[in-house]
């Protein structure tokens, strides 16, 4: 087993002047290099948790640690450079007139050198397939080339790991393929942990590891064919299944024996196909 | 109320450097009562057609027949509001138009705008907001205060209170999670029957035009590529692949399973029903 | 009307003044600025016109272009010689129309002060056209730098300007999506009487003001997100870099400076 990078201990939390805690009784462990799911429906506190670890609000309750650092206010500044995020919206997050500005941004903030911002910049916007784009302007780009600068001015800061922030959910279906490619890339070639908060269920499918959010709390935890084992509760819950596990369930009522929930097409019609040698 | 477009073209800032071909040659007929899916990618210009359905655009050349009233490219045009009370849109994310102080006037400032008494309005505002979901409490709250997913179906309400007879969406489920997205969906679905709307949905989501669309429109670089129901635009699931667009996952899962059985079933499946029962039949077809 | 207008437009090229550094260009406005008022006569107001022209013609930006774009401003210009040409009533008179009486006096300001706005005019244009605004706003950050020792908050300024130039493409989107979509539910913008197209701008100007906090807010936390934390131990990744033709542009000026101080009345 990989060794826990970022630890949830009995996390609480309310918004100022709210009476309903938006999280209660959070723990749960990250660990490194995996890529981990959260689901749940709007306002769930998936969202909220994603601001708490990354020191953007401070836990009531309870305990985070990233990567053995206590979060506090003492050492947010240090966990953010582990810590980057990608948020829903590609136009409020872009801060520089220019691709390069805006990927410089954080680098500024951190006071590093100008030579290796310069490296950085190149390097992190080749990392995202944006490197022609240098001194194009925000407006000029589709929100998925947005996504991909503000993945590169994270990259830049040679994070731990990166939350998404329901960061495909306002993209169109290119758009969201291309983000959710450049993500898978980095994770494999670049060891980055990955933290993708959403509400796609096929995304999530692809996940290593699931957490299911409800009502501000923790409601299962799994790998993904654990997580859609449980279809009817997940629809309660506000969400969907993928399609091949809707097919799956719908084999079965007609007397199809599938051995397991398949969560890709592919490996559906696999097994289909070698039951149907056998017979 | 049927729509017709004609040979419509448009150029954004015609007549400067700037001058940027949009659509063209788009000729698309709607007839009152049409369920029509818009679909195509990004800048494949859904959006400056759906912008002709009310007259927010006019064409540059070609013309546009909405109901009785006839839009030709270069003539002005007077009261055009007529056109845009029978016309109603939802645009993108349609809360960002919500600016009154109580969810009641806001649904009441579009059907006021056409001459609507304030009484009527308040009715409709009521019948509306229980139309879109929400109960009547929230009426007196301010938008503002309100949800995400609340402020959308407001919105929505404010479109429906004017009791258009055309009903034009511009990716009303954007940014929603799964249920609220079916919700609404299945709303507009209900309206379409219940009140014979001609509905025109512009989506990314080949899963919503497969489900609810009469007919499909493809468009492509400006142009019209395809029209057809349903079965008809993804029995040819290619087509719609080599340009880069996404086919409905039933059909994605029946192109795979009859590529590894080398089989080919009699029509192009659209629903988890339909192909279940089609593979059912297959698998066990060879065991009797 | 809007796509003729160049005030504060920039214009892409590759001339001498536009690869100067934005603070030799910003101190030579600032210069000319007051050493036009040094002027007070033919030879000098012909040095001044000659200077500007140069540097007009230094930029390679179209003079049509520039005449089509200042088009709107020249009418000021006009304007400004007919009204000192009508009203000052000094020197000798030269025309006499009954009603009108045009003096030497008159004449000779009108056409100094026109002049002088003129200049001044295609000057401050001339930044803005071979300038881009973010240059023009390091440039600024730079040049009021010691201003910084008395609690100025020149860091803070320059970065609301960056943000602020970032955002003006992504509000104007904003407004034609909000106002069309306030035209389908019925607003008319552009007719009917004055009262009511007051009113009109209402649900315009409400859902901008909602947005752009959202969108302040939002950008505020993701600002946060990646580091900033104020100008403190911030590196600039943008750089400035002084040549000697930015010295030499700063030297034939105070030249010329010299050269008006010398020729003036």
């Amino acid at each position: 087993m990989n060794k826990a990078l970022v630890s949830i201990n009995n996390v609480k939390y309310k918004y100022p002047g709210q009476e309903v805690y938006a999280l209660s009784n959070i723990s749960f462990d990250i660990f490194e290099g995996e890529w981990l799911a959260i689901v749940g429906h709007n306002g769930s506190g998936k969202s909220t948790l994603a601001k708490l670890l990354n020191g953007l609000q401070f836990p009531e309750e309870g305990t985070i640690f990233v990567d053995d650092l206590k979060l506090n206010e003492d050492t947010v500044w240090d966990v953010r450079k582990k810590i980057g995020m990608v948020f829903q919206n590609p136009d409020n997050q872009f801060v520089g007139t220019t691709v390069k500005d805006d990927v410089a941004f954080g680098l500024e903030n951190h006071g590093i050198p100008r030579e290796t911002m310069v490296e950085r910049v190149e390097d992190s916007l080749k990392k995202v397939k944006m490197e022609s784009f240098l001194d194009q302007e925000p407006h000029h780009l589709s929100g998925g080339q947005k996504q991909r600068v503000a993945i590169a001015g994270i990259l830049a800061l040679r994070p731990d790991i990166i939350i998404l922030d329901e960061a495909t959910s306002m993209l169109d279906p290119r758009g969201r393929e291309e983000v959710l490619e450049t993500v898978r890339k980095l994770k494999n070639e670049a060891r980055i942990t990955v933290i993708s908060i959403t509400h796609d269920l096929e995304e999530a499918a692809k996940a290593d590891r699931i957490i299911v959010m409800n009502k501000g709390e923790l409601f299962r935890e799994g790998i993904p064919e654990e997580i859609f084992q449980m279809e009817e509760e997940l629809i309660k819950l506000g969400l969907d299944i993928p399609f091949p596990v809707k097919m799956n369930k719908q084999l079965r009522q007609r007397g199809i024996q599938v051995s397991k929930h398949y969560l890709t097409e592919e490996e559906l019609v696999a097994e289909l196909w070698t039951s149907y040698l056998k017979t | 109320m049927d729509i017709l477009l004609k040979d419509v073209e448009y150029r954004y800032q015609a007549n400067t450097p700037f001058e940027r071909l949009a659509i063209t040659d788009v000729t698309i007929d709607i007839p009152a009562g049409t369920y029509m899916a818009l679909i195509g990618h990004t800048g494949s210009g859904k959006s400056t057609v759906l912008q002709h359905l009310n007259a927010l655009l006019k064409p540059t050349s070609g013309t546009v027949k909405i109901g009785d009233r006839e839009i030709i490219a270069n003539r002005k045009e007077k009261n055009l509001k007529s056109i845009r009370q029978k016309v109603g849109i939802v645009f993108q994310f349609p809360e960002h138009q919500l600016f009154e102080e109580t969810v009641e006037k806001d649904i009441c400032f579009g059907p006021m705008n056409f001459g609507v008494s304030e009484a009527v309005s308040k009715e409709r505002a009521k019948a509306c907001i229980q139309q879109v979901g929400l109960t009547e409490d929230i009426l007196q709250k301010s938008p503002f205060e309100l949800s995400g997913g609340q402020m959308r179906r407001v919105a929505i309400a404010g479109v429906l209170a004017m009791e258009p007879s055309v009903l034009v969406l511009d990716e009303p489920t954007a940014g929603l999670d799964p249920r609220g997205r079916k919700e609404i969906m299945d709303m507009f679905y209900n309206l379409h029957k219940e009140r014979n709307l001609s509905t025109v949905l512009v989506t990314h989501s080949m899963e919503d035009a497969s489900q609810y669309a009469d007919q499909i429109l493809v468009m492509h670089r400006g142009q019209v590529l395809k029209r057809g129901t349903a079965e008809e635009i993804f029995s040819e699931p290619k087509d719609l692949i080599e340009l880069g667009l996404d086919v409905p996952e039933v059909v994605r899962f029946q192109l795979k399973f009859e590529n590894t059985f080398q089989t080919k079933f009699k029509k192009i499946c659209l629903t988890t029903e339909q192909i279940t029962d089609e593979v059912a039949a297959f698998l066990k077809g060879r065991d009797s | 009307m809007m796509e003729k207008m160049i005030f504060g437009r920039y214009v892409p090229a590759e001339s001498v003044i536009h690869r100067m550094d934005p603070r030799s260009k910003l101190l030579i406005v600032f210069l000319f600025v007051c050493v036009v008022f040094i002027a007070n006569n033919f030879w000098t107001y012909t040095l001044l016109a000659i200077y500007t022209f140069g540097m007009v013609g230094f930029s390679t930006i179209s003079p049509r272009f520039l005449y089509a774009g200042l088009k709107p401003v020249l009418w000021l210009v006009i304007f400004t010689l007919i009204l000192h040409v009508f009203f000052t009533k000094e020197g000798e008179l030269i025309l006499d129309l009954g009603l009108i009486k045009i003096y030497e006096e008159g004449l000779r300001q009108g056409i100094f002060i026109s002049l002088r706005f003129f200049l001044l005019i295609l000057m401050t244009s001339l930044l803005t056209l071979t300038t881009t605004p973010i240059e023009i706003t390091d440039g600024l950050e730079n040049l009021l730098n010691p201003l910084k020792k008395i609690k100025f908050p020149v860091h803070e300024l320059a970065l609301m300007m960056s943000i602020s130039l970032r955002f003006i493409p992504t509000l104007m989107q904003e407004t034609d999506k909000i106002m069309k979509a306030q035209i389908a539910r019925g607003v008319e913008f552009s007719s009917g009487p004055i009262k009511e197209r007051v009113q009109a701008v209402v649900p315009l100007l409400i859902p901008l003001f909602i947005s752009s906090f959202k969108r302040a807010e939002e950008l505020a936390i993701a600002m946060e997100a990646r580091g900033y934390r104020g100008g403190e131990g911030r590196t600039k990744y943008r750089q400035l870099s002084w040549t000697s033709r930015d010295t030499v542009m700063i030297i034939v000026l105070a030249l010329m400076s010299v050269l008006l101080f010398l020729l003036r009345d």
